[in-house]
């Protein structure tokens, strides 16, 4: 401040005309929206020729002066013109401030700037609107599996879940419209219940350092945005069509938005889609349809200053399981896995049977924000979401038909933010969060609940600061505290409560003891606090490095804690253990970024280690009626992962570009001094990208993924009785498969229809080559191959 | 005046924060759940016994029992087995009950496999150092096997393992287990002496 008053001073004393009027006229312009520093933007004196532009700053000065009203007129190139009046009466400092938003309008090629930043010191890595948009007839994970350092768990083609640096699950935290999805995300065959359609902005941060939205992202956030709407009288939509030859599918999504110069806005989105049973190379994957409908409402007032949102969602989506997979013990596991072909393969059908699921998910929300000159932004916002989870399995008798899973997840979130920014720059994000969560297992199933009945209670506080040193030095610090409280009531199996020892150990939290099962009243507390720091350094022309260290703490979730009993998908017994703690991440992330039209890159190598990492492993063999079984014990270990990740851009001329990306991660268990199970293996692409704007922008790219093989996996092998050959037999569940190299096609063409609407033809092939291959990070590879070549079309239409 | 400045946040933000907490409170208090307690599912399809009957067909009052009993179902108790030993060079007529103890009453669950008899099949598995054959004496309403009942004829003394499958869905007509895929409903594997 006083550099800047020295500043205008020594100003004056540099203009030589003398005159009446020798007032100085500064001020600063600034984004309505979020107040950053509008630079460039053009002031002009109305009826003189006084016209000055804002520096790096935002900042313009006027000299020469006389007290009186002005009228001024303030351009930007990504603002609409705005005029203004004010006084002058001596040495007059102003702020004005501008509306925004036509950068927003412009974002074809979404900015992170559009939408706030997450993380100041940890790299936000985008996914642009085209792209995901090439992704409307897939799933928000297969959308996240473009970025380097992500892979996805699936279980079959159509639950794909994401894996951030090799973790995910609860790890990885889910923000969709602001609010934290709560949808079962525990299990490894829980998808997140996001349609990808209905995102405008899609951001992945590899660290736990978006505190504002939780601490216990061991692994990493995930940040899904609607577009933003403008402040403007207008009406526009899309509508993207598409077809696929691989599930004779295909997805039909619209949306629509209307707003008005006053403030308001409304956007209305709607999804459906439909497939059959998916190919292998050589056979059908039968029961491998999926039906899915998703609609999404979002009405707002937005004042510059103020305003309020209403946000609703719903998403529904049913999937079969290949049929192949649903097996007994473990002599059914042996011939599956021996068998080169599923043993169940059936004609192509559009049908979807046992086994099945069946999801729902509600999500509301109503946020509002004030603007208060000294203080910030300060937002309140409350969200309700209800999700609803159903598992068919093939049942007989009179359960046929029947669920066995039928959860009922219902959680209320109050969240207050403060976003200030205060004095040279400092920002300052704080805010309290308390949720209540609901769950609810149907005992109608006829079968043992898989989670039991809970009540869990949240209650969260966050400070978050990033202070710009210099023009090139950023540094962020921020801090959390959670506290979560589950109050459960749970019925234990007597042979396991006491096999556990826990009669002794728990002896209090038996409510009542009947034949063969005990129940109890488990209440648990956890504090879990998270930290990070980090910094930001500009340096050259085009580099960049950021550093990040984040401390996450997440406590253990319910099917770590209550899992008791046979886990059908998974052919395995799993048992939990009540007496878990929170698990407690370190990250480290170094990324050194190369931002240059011509030639980009960033390397970004991490380090996170994790004490009491929970882990689920083999300890034993079960031998029930039904069969063999594993074991499955979940216990607490340290972890250690480590890895990096690399995305390279090259152009070679103006319409030719090179794009190359390499992805490894190492993870261990550093307590038995082996590796982790599930690391995603090394997987590298590299793609050719052909854009010529003059010709329609037409854009060809062909890509290649190659995937190693993993080769550092704990052997959980183990050896079975077959009674039909009388012989031993290794069930080979470890070994993963090979590594395998895919090529993949994309195209799109955009044709103008008129002034206002855009057609935007795109033909793709994935698996050009029709490879037949297994992924390691696929539960269905030991029944079958994954998906053959897949011809897709699709029209997008702009209005 | 920017320190007073930051000072009055300060004050304003612990005054916005102390609301936020209280609205917290409130959300809290007005979700606590009642006391219901939740209900206890006592699971019905669970196979907790296999028992094997097999009757002389010679003389009746000679009856041979071999049971598999799992009490806990997939729990970690192991099972219990009871064998009883069989006697050369005779001919049994054999019958198999699958029980769920784990409720009370225990429920018979042959039955549902008799009713839904096209889609299930039990298969004998003899082990080597047995000499015993077996044949299906009951049929499904397509005329293939279904086993719950059959004959089991020894030949000379010896020891070995018997196993009983009791495979849902499987391919019909199908040759043995090798050929009938399908799901594992139930397995029991004897260790049986001749003599």
């Amino acid at each position: 401040m006083r550099i800047y008053a020295l500043f205008i001073l020594l100003l004056c004393s540099m203009t030589s005309i003398s005159q009446n009027c020798d007032n100085t006229f500064s001020g600063t312009v600034k984004d309505l929206h979020d107040g950053s520093l509008l630079v460039g933007a053009t002031v002009i004196v109305a009826g003189s020729e006084k016209a000055v532009q804002t520096d790096l700053d935002g900042k313009f000065l006027f000299t020469n002066m006389c007290d009186g009203t002005y009228s001024i007129q303030i351009s930007h190139p990504f603002c609409a013109t705005q005029g203004f009046t004010f006084k002058v009466s001596g040495n007059t400092e102003k702020t004005f401030k501008l509306e925004h938003h036509l950068e927003e309008l412009n974002e074809v090629i979404v900015q992170g700037k559009a939408f706030s930043d997450k993380s100041k010191t940890l790299v936000e890595n985008t996914i642009s609107k085209e792209k995901l948009e090439q992704f409307n007839g897939a799933t928000l994970g297969d959308a996240l599996n473009s970025l380097s350092g992500v892979s996805s768990l699936n279980a079959g083609n159509a639950v794909v879940k994401p894996i951030v640096n090799g973790l995910h699950s609860s790890r990885v935290i889910l923000i969709n419209n602001g609010v934290r999805m709560e949808d079962q995300e525990w299990g490894v065959e829980h998808a997140p219940n996001i349609d990808v359609n209905s995102v405008g902005n899609l951001t992945l941060i590899k660290g736990a350092g978006a505190l504002q939205y939780s601490g216990d992202a061991v692994g990493g956030v995930i940040v899904a945005e609607a577009d933003k709407v403008p402040v403007k009288d207008t009406l526009y939509g899309k509508t993207i069509i598409s077809g696929a030859s691989n599930g004779r599918g295909g997805s039909v999504t619209s949306q629509l938005t209307k707003s008005y110069k006053n403030g308001w806005y409304g956007t209305l989105q709607g999804t459906w889609k439909r497939f059959g049973d998916f190919e292998a190379p050589d056979y059908v994957l039968s029961n491998t349809g999926t039906s899915e409908r998703n609609a999404s409402l979002n009405i707002g007032f937005n004042k510059f200053d103020y305003g309020v949102e209403a946000y609703y969602s719903y998403f529904k989506n049913e999937l079969g399981i290949l049929s192949a997979s649903h097996i007994g013990g473990a002599s059914d596991l042996v011939s599956a896995i021996n068998s080169d072909v599923p043993l169940i393969i059936n004609d192509f059908t559009y049908d979807i049977t046992e086994p099945r699921q069946d999801i729902t998910h509600n999500l509301a929300r109503i946020k509002a924000f004030k603007k208060f000159d000294n203080l910030g932004k300060l937002s309140l916002q409350y969200d309700f979401q209800k999700n609803n989870r159903l598992e068919y399995d093939i049942r007989t008798g009179s359960d046929k038909g029947k669920a066995s899973v039928d959860l009922e997840l219902t959680t209320h979130t109050l969240a207050l933010d403060l976003d200030s920014h205060l004095k040279n720059g400092l920002k300052l994000k704080t805010g309290i969060k308390a949720s209540y969560q609901d769950n609810f297992a149907d005992p109608n199933t006829g079968v043992r609940r898989l989670i039991p009945d809970y009540d869990k209670y949240d209650l969260g506080a966050y400070a978050v600061l990033d202070y710009p040193i210099n023009n090139d030095l950023v540094v962020e610090a921020g801090g959390r505290f959670d506290y979560t409280y589950v109050d459960a009531y749970k019925y234990y199996k007597t042979s396991f409560w006491e096999s556990r020892n826990y009669d002794e150990l728990y002896p209090d939290i038996v409510i009542e003891e009947f034949d063969n099962q005990i129940l109890t009243h488990p209440q648990l507390n956890f504090y879990n606090p998270s930290f990070t720091v980090g910094s930001t350094y500009s340096f050259g022309k085009d580099y960049q490095l950021f550093f990040n260290y984040s401390l996450s703490s997440r406590a253990p979730n319910a099917s770590e804690l209550f899992s008791e009993g046979l886990h059908h998908s998974a052919s395995r017994i799993e048992y939990g253990d009540l007496s878990f703690d929170s698990e407690i991440g370190h990250k480290f992330i170094l990324t050194l970024q190369r931002n240059n039209k011509n030639f980009n890159f960033s390397v970004s190598p991490f380090i996170n280690t994790i004490k009491d990492f929970i882990v689920i492993e083999p300890t034993s063999i079960e031998t029930t009626v039904r069969g063999s079984y594993q074991v499955w014990e979940y216990r607490q270990t340290n972890a250690q992962l480590f890895g990096v990740d690399i995305d390279a851009s090259y152009a070679f001329t103006n319409n030719f570009r090179y794009n190359y990306q390499f992805s490894l991660v190492k993870g261990y268990d550093r307590s038995q001094d082996e590796p982790l199970i599930s690391m995603p293996p090394a997987n590298m692409k590299n793609e050719i990208v052909y854009q010529n704007p003059e010709i329609h922008n037409l854009r060809l790219a062909l890509q290649s993924e190659y995937v190693f093989r993993q080769n550092e996996y704990p052997d959980n092998n183990f050896e079975v009785y077959i009674p039909e050959t009388e012989s031993t037999e290794v069930v080979e569940i470890s070994t993963p498969p090979d590594a395998y190299h895919l090529l993949n096609f994309n195209s799109s063409i955009d044709l103008n229809v008129n002034d206002k609407s855009r057609l935007t033809l795109g033909f793709g092939v994935t698996n050009l080559l029709n490879t037949s291959y297994r992924n390691y990070l696929n539960s269905m590879r030991y029944y079958a191959d994954d998906v053959g070549r897949n011809f897709l079309l699709n029209i997008k239409f702009n209005y | 005046m920017k320190k007073g400045n930051l000072l009055n946040l300060n004050k304003m933000k612990t005054a916005k924060l102390f609301t936020a907490a209280l609205f917290a409170t409130v959300l809290f208090t007005s979700c606590s759940s009642d006391d219901d307690t939740p209900e206890i599912v006592n699971e019905e399809e669970v196979i907790s016994t296999v028992t094997v009957t097999l009757t002389n067909s010679e003389d009746s009052d000679d009856v041979v029992t071999l049971q598999m009993q799992d009490l806990d179902g997939d729990g970690p108790e192991v099972p219990v087995y009871t064998v009883e030993n069989l006697s050369a060079n005779t001919t049994y007529t054999g019958s198999i009950v699958l029980l769920n103890e784990t409720v009370d009453p225990a429920e018979d669950v042959t039955e549902e496999v008799k009713e839904e008899n096209t889609d299930h099949q039990f298969f004998y598995t003899v082990g080597t150092g047995l000499d015993i054959t077996t044949e299906y004496i009951n049929y499904d309403d397509d005329g293939n096997p279904l086993g719950t009942e059959f004959t089991l004829t020894t030949g000379e003394a010896g020891s070995g393992n018997l196993t009983f499958t009791l495979i849902h869905q499987p391919t019909k007509p199908n040759t043995g287990l090798s050929d009938a895929d399908g799901e594992t409903d139930a397995e029991a594997t004897f260790s049986v002496t001749i003599e």
